[in-house]
């Protein structure tokens, strides 16, 4: 798309969105929020930019190939709802630090858990449009 | 126990990681396997006394009352002992029959895995235990009968006898559950106590015809008996080992095992009794036309099940101590036929009866071994066969009324065995060498040892019957009968009819033997028929299937994504028509409607004119802005009745949609009408029904009484137990994570269905260019 205008936008939504879904992210917990949309949110905001800029453009933004988010984001999921079995605690059990973090307030298992379905979301999402955006 | 049956997975589950390294030693590890497992099933030979059975438990799957438990008893541990032992013989003969051939590590891996999955089927007492290692039998064997899989006659012969098999498998679980929700558990031991019960209940007709297909796809009977000759295709040991020892007596063990539980109705004995007979003389017949070594062994097999089926249904305790008699000494001849076959094949490279001859000159010790398996199989005094024959005419001829016709029926098969096992074991080795297999000689003691061995066993048993009568013949035969009459096997009845239809078998076997010669064009005379036969019905059937299954599929999925919709639309439009035909009940209270506010009222409007221009729109463009301001327009419902995190999914995802499309839609060329006026009216009418539809459904949700107990026991405690104060994402990642956990799954299993459709270029047509 060759519009001016939209490539100047694109530019500065690209960083505001990718922000933005980090903050859905990590206020998932308390308020409306949380890892698939997030993940969604970040997918969108790297679309619009290859809309803009071409997808060569883009990829060469994010370096590593989007794909490989999945298996991180999986690794980290599995990981938070085996992590309790470990120490004696039945899968899934949400377990908390003590203290509060600061800005992200207190961080348990569940966190880690929505952060594998953010970068899940993300890789999974940006593989289906690009493999399909590359082809046709 | 449990070791001993699962050894064999073990063993074959090795084999990919260590053949690597080991690949000159597999001929020497592996037949350790079978003698050791061989040894230790001899040790029960003094501690199973007649009907005393040992149980072995160890759970499984508790919950749904599936366990490994094992029992042995005579019938089993016979079974044990010709699967170990028969399964030495041929994992020894292996080693040199298929001697430096590239797959050989392959080969005994699947040789063990079907060894423990057949021991499985004869030791477990659980009956679900039981069909899945009957299932693994045979998904092995369809390894083994395709061993050869450059060759299509072979992977054809495999699939054939997979999907045989594979389905009296179906039949037989369905009895299985049958049996359980009437006799109430899996256990056989447990069963038996409720024999009664079972019998006089209104499912037993289904319970034995489910497992009579069962049985008798796998046991080869009349008229799924076309899988076991064409299994031939397979190496020979596997030929020996599963097709004429062990896995197609599977059925056989199958029907012995019930017996005391399932037999001794009308029903039971008389389809046995029909069943076997039929098979019995038809395959008796068959085997004397044919001319290729394998085959005749193979029809004269299908007769000796047969055989088998029809001592079992019977079912007088004579009869039932033939069959027992009679496993024993088939294994024992026709395994050694069969090796010899394959040492024949192996030295000549012929297995045509016409022309082999004379052998004898050079492989002395296989001359031996085959005539004494001819001999056993005829029936000829001094050997095993002789004594189950014996007992085999005294059975039938007790029988009254049917006495005439049974004895003539077995005196027939009997002959056309003769001549079958005549033709195997001595017909190659007399008269004169034919200069074409000059080349022929001995061949490594491997070869020969195994069939020699089971020759001079049933010499040893034939003489001295008590060599086996106690220790394994009786407990065989009070687990099949469930009766503990004490037996007793001689070899000298006195002059009696049974002694003068003895005589009579051997004098017409042998006349038949003496002037029927095998010929390859008598063998063409009978292929005339070959299309009334039953393989040619079967086959002919599940053709018409499959030519019906691409009519449906062509018809249905036909590539045209706008079909699929209208296929799935329309029917389940149907579907709920048909539910609400049973009358709607829809009840509005209009007082309970909340207030609706204008801007509502102006998002519906605005969701309306978007769909007007959806549908009358030419370009693709505004179509999709036009449904994407639709989706808008509900996410603004979720906002106003608070629902803002399904609120900015949507958006998120329609967002997405609309960009997707948009990608796709710019690369297309210009929009132009495909639809004639007729499609257009079909689709609408289609659209507006399923629209309808579905206004009806969401009407009649609210006619339901709806808890709000379980939402209000997430709502407090979101934060208590799970320290979030947002419920929707404390479901999602706390509550219910597992479900989140495998929805991710899902997500990154479609991300690579996806990429793998566009990228990778699967089509072969394509190709090429």
């Amino acid at each position: 798309m060759k519009s001016l205008i939209f490539k100047t936008a694109s530019t500065y939504l690209l960083p505001l969105l990718l922000l933005f879904s980090i903050f859905i992210l990590l206020r998932g917990h308390y308020l409306p929020g949380g890892g698939f949309v997030g993940g969604l949110m970040a997918s969108i905001a790297f679309l619009i930019h290859s809309f803009a800029f071409g997808l060569k453009e883009t990829q060469h933004i994010i370096r590593i190939n989007p794909g490989f988010l999945m298996p991180i984001g999986l690794v980290l999921a599995v990981g938070a709802a085996v992590a309790p079995f470990f120490i004696g605690a039945p899968v899934l059990k949400g377990l908390w630090f003590e203290e509060q973090f600061r800005f992200i307030g207190i961080v348990g298992s569940a966190l880690f858990f929505d952060v594998g379905v953010y970068l899940v979301v993300i890789g999974a999402t940006l593989t289906i449009m690009f493999s399909i955006t590359d082809t046709v | 126990m449990l070791i001993a049956v699962i050894l064999g997975f073990i063993f074959a589950l090795l084999v990919p990681f260590f053949s690597r390294f080991f690949k000159k030693a597999i001929p020497f590890i592996f037949p350790i396997l079978p003698i050791s497992l061989f040894i230790y099933f001899v040790g029960f030979l003094g501690e199973i006394k007649s009907a005393a059975h040992q149980l072995y438990r160890y759970e499984w799957v508790p919950s749904i009352g599936v366990d490994l438990s094992f029992r042995l008893d005579g019938l089993s541990l016979l079974f044990a002992l010709m699967i170990t032992g028969i399964g030495a013989l041929v994992f020894v003969y292996t080693a040199n029959y298929l001697k430096d051939h590239e797959y050989l590590d392959r080969f005994y891996g699947y040789l063990s895995m079907f060894m423990a999955s057949m021991l499985g089927v004869v030791l477990s007492d659980n009956l679900m235990t039981m069909f899945i290692f009957w299932e693994l039998t045979s998904i092995s064997s369809y390894f083994l009968i395709g061993f050869n899989n450059n060759d299509p006659a072979s992977r054809k012969s495999a699939l054939t006898a997979l999907s045989i098999t594979g389905f009296g498998g179906l039949a037989m679980l369905s009895g299985i559950v049958i049996l359980q929700s009437v006799g109430g558990s899996y256990s056989f031991t447990e069963l038996l106590n409720s024999s009664e019960v079972i019998k006089s209940s209104s499912s037993y007709g289904w319970i034995i015809a489910l497992l009579f297909i069962g049985a008798f796809t796998k046991s080869a009977q009349f008229p799924f008996h076309f899988w076991l000759p064409g299994a031939m295709k397979a190496p020979t040991p596997v030929s020996t080992y599963l097709h004429s020892a062990t896995m197609v007596k599977a059925g056989i063990y199958l029907l012995a095992r019930f017996t005391p539980l399932l037999g001794d109705t009308f029903w039971w004995n008389g389809t046995l009794v029909t069943v076997g007979a039929i098979t019995m003389v038809y395959a008796a017949i068959h085997s004397v036309f044919r001319v290729d070594l394998k085959s005749i062994l193979a029809y004269s097999t299908i007769s000796a099940l047969g055989i088998l089926v029809f001592l079992i249904g019977i079912g007088t305790e004579k009869a039932l101590l033939g069959a027992g008699i009679f496993i024993l000494a088939h294994a024992l001849y026709k395994a050694a036929l069969f090796l010899i076959t394959g040492i024949i094949d192996h030295e000549t490279g012929s297995r045509d009866v016409s022309k082999l001859a004379g052998l004898q000159q050079v492989m002395m010790p296989v001359a031996i071994a085959g005539f004494i398996a001819a001999l056993s199989s005829a029936g000829v005094p001094f050997l095993l066969g002789f004594i189950s024959k014996e007992v085999m005419y005294e059975a039938t001829l007790d029988l009254g009324q049917w006495a005439i016709i049974l004895t003539v029926l077995l005196v027939l098969t009997k002959v056309g065995i003769l001549v079958a096992g005549f033709w195997a074991g001595i017909k190659p080795f007399i008269g004169n060498l034919p200069s074409e297999f000059n080349k022929a000689h001995l061949p490594s003691p491997l070869l020969w040892f195994p069939p020699l061995l089971l020759g001079v066993l049933s010499l040893g048993f034939g003489i001295f019957p008590s060599l086996m009568t106690e220790s394994l013949i009786q407990p065989v035969f009070s687990s099949m009968s469930g009766a503990d009459t004490v037996i007793q096997l001689k070899l000298w009845h006195g002059f009696n009819l049974v002694l003068l239809l003895s005589v009579l078998t051997l004098v017409t076997g042998g006349l038949l033997y003496w002037f029927l010669i095998p010929s390859e064009a008598r063998f063409q005379k009978t292929l005339r028929y070959e299309s009334i036969s039953p393989q040619n019905i079967i086959e002919g059937g599940s053709n018409l299937f499959g030519h019906f299954a691409r009519i449906w599929t062509k018809f249905f999925q036909n590539g045209y994504l706008r079909n699929y919709v209208i296929t799935i639309l329309a029917f389940l439009t149907l579907l709920m028509s048909f539910r609400l035909f049973g009358g709607v009940n829809i009840h509005l209270d209009w007082d309970q409607i909340s207030p609706v506010s204008s801007y509502e009222i102006i998002v519906v409007v605005l969701m309306i004119i978007s769909i007007l221009f959806a549908i009358t729109t030419n370009s693709r463009t505004v179509a999709i802005v036009a449904l994407g301001v639709v989706g808008f327009a509900n996410c603004l419902f979720f906002v106003f009745y608070s629902a803002p995190d399904l609120a900015m999914t949507q958006f998120s995802i329609d967002t997405l949609t609309v960009l997707l499309f948009m990608l796709v839609l710019l690369k297309l060329p210009k929009n132009r009408s495909f639809s004639s006026k007729g499609m257009k009216i079909r689709d609408a009418v289609l659209s507006l029904l399923f629209g309808v539809l579905i206004a009806i459904l969401t009407l009649e949700v609210f006619e339901e009484p709806s808890s709000s107990e379980i939402s209000k026991y997430y709502a407090d405690n979101a934060y208590i137990l799970a320290k979030g104060r947002n419920v929707v994402n404390v479901i999602l990642v706390d509550y219910r994570g597992f479900d989140t956990m495998v929805e991710t799954v899902v997500l990154v299993i479609a991300a690579v269905g996806v990429y793998s459709l566009m990228k990778l270029d699967l089509n072969p047509s394509k190709k090429d260019s």
